[in-house]
């Protein structure tokens, strides 16, 4: 499977990752060679293997669905690159 | 004389609670190092002042007879690691200037435990690399060169700047992460030791994320005995961790016990790649016979889906890496581009992350998107996920079979040049992992020990992989390979 320059266009809008148009070519070569060496896994035989969701045979543990803290607005925003009047601030979403 | 920042974390412990040192003095004579090692580019944020506050501390406990094994310890952190109030970037420009306002689980604990953090390390970016060589704060440097040769050399990665801190003994050991091999490659190219334990002996909670499914943290150290003593340390339950194990921490230092007789060692023949070195080979050879002259019985093994492993961990840790890193968006922390007027939130998305991520980092971040995307998510990642189960069935089987450990080489060469991959293909990087990743996939301990040197004077290391939960009986099969092999050898002082 070899990813053309459309396809790479679009796996960067996904990805919100901003790529020039000039360094599309580049990019799509790229992910083709490596998407290429993944092609290996078409040769194994997984017929009736279930795909792996825990490497551990272990149940995930529940908690408590109780609050274990709050009251720190300050420190959650504290590393925001723009916050006012306690809120992270963005650009204008909706008109 | 050995100095102080020479010691191991065993030798220190004994000479602290003996009184013949201060937890100051060790503290002080790492930072003399460490000032006098910025040409190596180890520690990319040092903090001395603390470093001397957490001393005191820990003079104080042991003076009050209140000295747990770490207690006093001068330690290097990975930048990977959350440390409140102190830079922590992961070596991307993405997280500039992020101070967490939390620790994490293992930091904590070793900092409960009376351990000093002497300051960040370097390593490559989000831990993606295995050369130091996509980190924003510039290459972290081997203090390992070929003989007079003043070639700089890559201490390998991601944990470079951990593995280069220890081997030039600018901290008595570092934490590292691993998770393709991150830990134990660069363990093996600064002729230290390095271990990664089972999936969720340690906990994940404030390590930034990589791949959830595959990393752990793990001790970088001088000696088996300092890895047994500080990764008991790090390991615990935690409820902040949903994949932590709740098992208990057995006593690792005691399992050192030197004795592996009528153990039975594992040779996997699809380890024996086309085109290995000569020296890789007889690498390998010479450990073997050590395990044997030890007692231990030699078994052919097989693990027939190895090759599979590289590719079916390059569509795995890509896709966990592009929803993990899918956090950095210029909102909550670090990095965020200048915007033109006009500029709404989707292009402060996108050029946030086109400025703040490396080009690995992007080029992972968009395969993982793609393998993720609909219509290919059961062609790759499905697929993948289903080879991954089948490569940890060859390891199950192979335990079952009554095998105690496996010996494998732990990287394919010695440490290479830095700049030499510059122009390689991306796969021929991947390639450095190809012994270790299959451990992260199959969610075993793994631990590299530094076994010899090659023809250039350089380190070569050995992996031993153990059964899940069975560090103890990992690490003391890597203490016989060590006490074997007797390497000594330390990098002549040049920088």
């Amino acid at each position: 499977m070899s990813i053309d320059i459309d396809t790479a266009r679009k796996v960067a809008k996904l990805a919100r990752i901003r790529v020039e148009e000039a360094d599309l070519p580049a990019l799509a070569g790229e992910l083709s060679g490596i998407l290429g060496f993944m092609e290996q896994l078409n040769e194994v035989d997984v017929e009736g293997v279930e795909p792996m969701t825990s490497v551990t045979p272990m149940r995930l543990k529940r908690r408590a669905d109780v609050v274990t803290d709050g009251n720190i607005q300050e420190q959650i925003l504290k590393n925001a690159p723009d916050a006012r009047e306690g809120f992270f601030a963005v650009p204008k979403v909706v008109e | 004389m050995t100095h102080l920042n020479e010691l191991t974390i065993a030798a220190a412990r004994d000479a602290l609670r003996a009184g013949e040192t201060t937890a100051v003095d060790l503290t002080m004579a790492c930072l003399t190092a460490i000032d006098a090692g910025d040409g190596l580019n180890a520690f990319v944020h040092k903090t001395p002042e603390l470093a001397l506050d957490m001393a005191r501390a820990a003079d104080t406990r042991i003076k009050a007879g209140d000295a747990p094994a770490m207690c006093g310890i001068p330690l290097g952190i990975k930048d990977l690691f959350c440390t409140k109030g102190v830079l922590s970037q992961a070596a991307s420009n993405i997280l500039k200037g992020f101070k967490p306002e939390y620790e994490s689980t293992v930091t904590t604990q070793l900092f409960n435990a009376g351990a000093v953090m002497l300051g960040k390390l370097n390593m490559d970016e989000f831990a993606m690399g295995s050369s130091n060589e996509t980190s924003c704060y510039g290459n972290a440097i081997n203090p390992w060169r070929r003989g007079n040769d003043d070639t700089a050399l890559t201490p390998g990665g991601s944990s470079g700047g951990s593995a280069a801190a220890v081997a030039a003994d600018m901290c008595l050991a570092a934490t590292g992460t691993d998770t393709g091999g991150s830990i134990r490659q660069p363990a093996a190219f600064t002729g230290i030791v390095g271990i990664k334990p089972t999936y969720g002996r340690v906990s994940r909670w404030g390590v930034v994320a990589f791949a959830s499914s595959l990393d752990q943290a793990g001790p970088m150290t001088k000696s088996v005995r300092d890895a047994a003593i500080m990764l008991g340390a790090m390991c615990g339950h935690d409820p902040k961790d949903s994949t932590s194990a709740d098992l208990a921490v057995p006593d690792f230092e005691a399992a050192l016990t030197g004795d592996i007789r009528g153990k039975k060692i594992g040779i996997p023949r699809e380890y024996r790649m086309d085109g290995m070195p000569a020296e890789i080979e007889k690498l390998w050879a010479d450990g073997t016979a050590m395990l044997r002259d030890a007692g231990a019985e030699i078994v052919d093994i097989t693990l027939p889906h190895t090759k599979y492993a590289l590719p079916a961990y390059y569509v795995i840790a890509p896709a966990e890496a592009s929803s993990n890193l899918a956090r950095y968006d210029g909102v909550r922390y670090g990095h965020r581009a200048t915007l033109k007027a006009g500029d709404g939130i989707t292009e402060m998305y996108e050029k946030t992350r086109a400025e703040g991520f490396g080009h690995e980092v992007q080029r992972r971040i968009m395969i993982g998107t793609y393998v993720l995307s609909a219509g290919f998510y059961d062609a790759y990642y499905n697929r993948a996920r289903r080879v991954r189960a089948l490569i940890k069935r060859d390891f199950d089987e192979v335990f079952a079979g009554g095998v105690d450990a496996i010996l494998t080489p732990a990287t394919p060469s010695a440490a290479f040049g830095l700049g030499d991959m510059a122009n390689a293909d991306p796969i021929q990087m991947y390639l450095n992992d190809v012994f270790t990743v299959t451990v992260n996939l199959a969610g075993l301990p793994g631990i590299s020990v530094p076994v010899g040197v090659d023809a250039q004077g350089l380190p070569l290391g050995l992996q031993l992989i153990g059964k899940p939960w069975d560090e103890a009986g990992l690490l003391n099969h890597a203490y016989v390979l060590e006490q074997a092999a007797g390497f000594v050898a330390k990098p002549g002082k040049w920088w």
